[in-house]
């Protein structure tokens, strides 16, 4: 074992807050001990996260436990914590019925999936065929589609059961889900404050054990911030490595299913499940689909230098002013951790990083108002009466769409108009063109460039809901990742000040395009040899405190 | 689909269309443009009932008007592939059946639901484009043309912007002789691939309309033409020669009438001599070739005389109707300037990517084509007007070079399909696929009469049967015992025997009532029940007649 004390560089430290204030270290019991939960989220204040799917599994093979057991004991926490939470928009009333056919299936020694048991919470914009899919938006309040996703396929197909439909900004437009129609989602950090967006209910309902992992979509970082927000893993695979049928579009060409875990191999589990190409998505890749498990080695095994010569650039941009002090310091320790893990760090370059953020919200909201264009009132969704068409459509969509979407609306309607198309949608791919190449240069030098996920950490309900350029600047850590279609995998690095017990802060790993099995192998080591820091949130550790 | 095997443009002299702007503007005279019967295959003529002398002279005038000015006219198609499913998604698609039965979430346009390409449409684009000579792209891609409709189920159309699969083409047309005859090559600009939107039913009051999206995603080809026609009639031709390649192609059925083939028609005139063009009008609601010719000319004419009469600023830019009950075009609805559809390249669809490999094999599988075919049968020497029948319709040009594979004779072989065979199919409503007969037995047949084996009017009568029964010639004329009496000492037989029952008819013709020879030869016909060789019975039976007995 080695020792995995941060040591950043000495200049820096100031930078890092003090320590007890940083640390989140959580004894007290969730649940009373007759919840028969596999390993309870506070189990061990020192040792790192370990597998739910893989101890669940172990423990419904074992017949420790049956799923039926594991799902009410989720359902109860999911039922104390969700009145201050508000992650799911619907709940499936078929989890115990699931749970019930799975304990059958072990009884009578049939195999069961590679995800038998787990509860997967599932982002609303993402369609199930037996709840209703809304995209937090009024549009499509009740709108039950008749298909399922095919990622939602393949999780069923495994034995996965899904708890419910999370919350998210309207059609994923946003950073902190308060753009949902129907409600406000809490960081279990911290009720006041936001859970980060868009797929901020996927991210929360993990963070707070709600579920034990769950789908989320990223379209420019709307799985790895709120996973920074909320303190777990997300993952955000190449573009195509998830096939995107059933996935309500918000910017095709950048959309991409992700993964959200308490551990690094539950993501990777997760991503495992719904990879692959799948024919009703033409922009799925053909693309073998590794093992992304056989990456998930006991941290009991590691070598003392299990990273060496493994080549990682800090990309100078993303250290610039306007990320918070708190933030550059986790970051910084998780560097020195790295090199005390064996990488050669260096910094890199991405002359064109601040260009992304303009060039996303051209292309995203260029995207966005030809892919909303289907929601008119005529077929599904909300229809309002009116006398004549163009009264049909404009009071269906003014009353059905919220203002952060209209705003999309516009801007993309705009930037796609005859005369200024070339001023705008052109040049944003082509700086999309430069980005790619900038990053394919940096991944041509290194094996993962890091960053932090987002510039801060959570912050409160409200606060910058009036400010939507500040909220849109809070996008350029994970932005330029989306416009170059890599994969990057975001996973809890330390704590800054803030609510009753420090906020988490993400780093990002960005890897070549359908590496994530590096980035996966990496993140686990990088998690389990991280000392002291637990990241359970104190409404879960604290025991529900009402 | 007997229809398809005519011609279906009908014949109408330039001179006529001002006689129909007269009755629209003052609404007295009469005259019908309805064209009545046809004569022959490639012939049709159209009849005027009522045009009263006044009329004639006025219709001179305009005539003379129109004269001075040129037309510029050029044609977008909308072609509908006959591919098993629609373009983006596994939905059949069959013209007529009951509203919403052929649709999918993908064709829907449900949230989450994304398109597939079915590489049929390629194909299908790769074959028409490479038939119209074009230019094919090797990286083209689809695009977005948004605009709102109910029966436009995403909000956006998938279509091609600005890299069309196909580009710079012609097409060869052979105009008919009724028009003067003669060739013309007519450019063509791009052909790309887009899909079609759904159909809005609107109730009988008004009151709402419903939306049947079972044709919503059906994969189309556009293909729009160079402004190189300058007729009505050359416009029609233009599309009846799109109509034969398509279908010659296989990959649409052409069908006019369930709309499988529209044409939308852009008409502008300008002063001879002029080199700019004028302001120009598209016409839409064509549904025949005719109404193609005639909605031209009558657009021709209309602008001619606003013209003349210094109100040229009225020809504005707009879309006119057809209407084929009053043969004219109205106003349907004028241009709202440029309409701005937002096209952007379609993120949910890979480029489409060709390869020379895939071109060649596509291209070493075309079928000959009509102007190939035609070129074929002119220089087999039939005249234009065979050449023009025979290779309008596919299956028709296939029977035939059928039969004269089986060593049939060629002018014999065009006759007899072009004659009775063609007649036979337009009484009975069928196709030559229809017919029982099969181009081996029309050999045989061809083949039985040239031999002497049976007389021509034999040959005639097996062929009906034939044609209703089907069967073999050969077994006919056992079952029958039809074959020809060639033997001259049967037939002098059969002579004898009918002069000497006839002693006083022999005796008027020998007094020189010569025209007895046709009764005679009539009775001897009879009793060869119409197997004697007709030039040996005459030969021998004038012999006889005019032997000084």
């Amino acid at each position: 074992m080695l020792s995995t004390l941060h040591h950043p560089p000495r200049s820096l430290s100031r930078f890092l807050p003090s320590k007890s204030k940083t640390r989140s270290f959580h004894t007290k019991p969730i649940l009373s001990s007759s919840h028969p939960i596999i390993e309870q989220p506070h189990a061990s204040s020192t040792s790192p996260p370990q597998s739910q799917i893989l101890s669940i599994r172990h423990s419904l093979l074992s017949r420790h436990v049956t799923a039926t057991q594991l799902a009410e004991s989720y359902l109860t926490r999911l039922k104390l914590t969700e009145p201050q939470l508000n992650s799911f928009l619907h709940l499936s009333n078929n989890v115990l019925k699931e749970a019930q056919a799975i304990d059958e299936k072990i009884q009578r020694n049939e195999d069961v999936g590679p995800l038998a048991g787990v509860l997967v919470g599932v982002k609303d914009n993402i369609c199930t065929v037996d709840m209703p899919s809304t995209a937090g938006s009024k549009v499509l309040e009740n709108y039950c589609p008749p298909f399922d996703a095919t990622a939602v396929k393949r999780v069923k197909e495994l034995g996965g059961i899904v708890v419910g439909k999370t919350n998210l900004d309207e059609f994923g437009m946003g950073s902190t889900t308060e753009a949902s129609a129907f409600q406000v989602t809490a960081n279990p950090w911290d009720v006041s404050r936001v859970p980060g967006g868009s797929s901020g209910g996927s991210a929360a309902a993990v963070s707070a054990r709600q579920c034990v992992v769950s789908l989320g979509s990223d379209t420019g970082g709307s799985v790895r911030q709120p996973a920074s927000f909320c303190g777990v893993v997300g993952l955000k695979p190449t573009y195509g490595r998830v096939s995107r049928f059933g996935l309500m579009a918000y910017a095709s060409s950048l959309d991409v299913i992700g993964c959200f875990g308490s551990s690094v191999a539950d993501a990777g589990i997760l991503l495992n499940a719904v990879s692959g190409h799948d024919r009703l998505d033409a922009t799925s890749s053909k693309q073998e689909v590794p093992d992304f498990t056989s990456q998930f080695v006991s941290a009991t095994l590691l070598e003392s230098k299990p990273l060496k010569g493994l080549r990682v650039g800090i990309i100078r941009e993303t250290l610039d002013n306007g990320v918070d002090t708190g933030v550059k310091s986790a970051i910084l320790g998780a560097v020195s951790h790295l090199e005390e893990l064996g990488c050669t760090l260096s910094e890199v370059s991405l002359p064109s990083f601040s260009l992304g953020l303009p060039a996303y919200y051209i292309l995203a909201s260029s995207e966005s108002s030809s892919n909303l264009s289907r929601y008119d009132g005529v077929r599904y969704g909300n229809q309002v009466v009116a006398d004549e068409l163009n009264a049909l459509y404009e009071d269906s969509r003014a009353k059905g769409f919220g203002s952060e979407v209209k705003m999309r609306i516009l801007m993309g309607t705009y930037a796609l108009s005859a005369g200024y198309y070339d001023a705008y949608y052109k040049r944003a791919q082509q700086v999309r063109t430069l980005i790619q190449k900038s990053f394919k240069a940096a991944l041509d030098e290194n094996d993962i460039l890091i960053s932090p996920a987002a510039p801060s950490a959570a912050y409160k309900i409200g606060e910058k809901k009036n400010d939507p350029l500040a909220m849109y600047a809070g996008d350029i850590m994970t932005v330029n990742v989306n416009l170059a279609g890599l994969p990057a995998l975001v996973l809890p690095c330390g704590f800054v000040e803030g609510g009753p017990a420090g906020l988490p802060i993400g780093l990002q790993m960005i890897g070549a395009a359908f590496d994530e099995e590096k980035l996966l192998k990496v993140g686990h080591i990088f998690e389990q040899t991280l000392q002291d820091c637990r990241f359970v949130p104190p409404l879960v550790a604290d025991g529900f405190a009402q | 689909m007997a229809s398809t095997l005519f011609r279906t443009i009908q014949t109408h002299s330039f001179m006529l269309y001002p006689t129909t702007l007269l009755r629209r503007s003052n609404g007295v005279f009469y005259c019908t443009m309805k064209s009545t019967h046809s004569q022959t295959a490639t012939q049709e003529k159209q009849q005027i009932r009522v045009t009263p002398q006044n009329q004639q002279n006025k219709a001179k005038t305009l005539d003379k008007i129109a004269k001075d000015y040129e037309a510029i006219i050029g044609i977008e198609t909308h072609v509908q592939l006959s591919t098993l499913t629609k373009a983006f998604c596994g939905c059949p698609y069959n013209y007529g059946s009951q509203p919403n039965t052929s649709i999918c979430p993908i064709c829907m346009g449900l949230p989450g639901a994304l398109p597939v390409l079915n590489s049929k449409v390629i194909e299908s684009a790769v074959k028409l484009g490479l038939a119209l000579n074009c230019k094919l792209s090797l990286n083209s891609k689809f695009d977005r043309k948004q605009y709102f409709y109910p029966d436009l189920p995403k909000g956006y159309q998938i279509s091609q912007f600005d890299i069309p699969i196909a580009t710079g083409g012609y097409l060869d047309v052979d105009l008919p002789i009724e028009f003067g005859g003669g060739h013309r090559r007519f450019g063509i600009t791009r052909v790309h691939m887009e899909e079609d939107a759904g159909k809005l039913l609107h109730s009988e009051d008004g009151d709402y309309s419903q939306v049947d999206l079972n044709r919503a995603g059906v994969p189309l080809l556009e293909i729009v033409s160079e402004p190189d026609m300058r007729t009505g009639v050359e416009a029609a031709e233009y599309a009846a020669e799109l109509q034969r390649l398509v279908r010659y192609l296989g990959v649409s059925n052409g069908n006019m009438q369930e709309g499988s083939l529209r044409c939308d028609v852009n008409v502008s005139i300008r002063p001879v001599g002029q080199l700019e063009f004028g302001t120009k009008v598209e016409i839409k609601n064509l549904n025949s070739f005719s109404s193609i010719n005639r909605a031209i000319d009558f657009e021709i004419a209309r602008q001619a005389l606003l013209y003349s009469q210094g109100q040229g600023d009225q020809i504005v830019q707009e879309t006119r109707l057809w209407e084929e009950g009053a043969q004219k075009t109205i106003t349907m609805r004028k241009k709202e300037g440029l309409s701005d559809y937002r096209y952007f390249p379609e993120p949910d669809l890979p480029e489409v990517i060709l390869s020379a490999e895939y071109i060649n094999s596509i291209s070493s599988s075309l079928p000959e084509l009509p102007e190939m075919k035609r070129q074929r049968y002119e220089k087999m020497g039939l005249s234009m007007q065979d050449v023009l029948f025979l290779a309008n319709d596919m299956n028709v040009a296939q029977f035939f070079d059928a039969t004269i594979a089986k060593g049939a004779d060629v002018k014999l072989a065009a006759n007899w399909i072009m004659g009775d065979i063609a007649a036979y199919m337009k009484n009975e409503k069928l196709s030559i696929n229809e017919i029982k007969l099969s181009s081996e037995e029309l050999a045989e047949l061809i083949a039985s009469i040239k031999s002497s084996t049976i007389s021509g009017k034999i040959g005639k009568e097996i062929l009906f049967e034939l044609m209703a029964k089907g069967g073999t010639v050969k077994r006919i004329i056992e079952e029958r015992d039809l074959v020809q009496i060639v033997d001259p000492s049967e037939i002098e037989k059969m002579v004898n025997k009918v002069l000497s029952e006839n002693p006083k008819q022999l005796e008027q013709y020998r007094g020189g009532k010569t025209k007895l020879q046709g009764f005679f030869a009539g009775q001897v016909m009879k009793i060869s029940k119409g197997k004697a060789n007709p030039g040996l019975l005459n030969k021998i039976l004038i012999e006889k007649l005019n032997a000084k007995s």
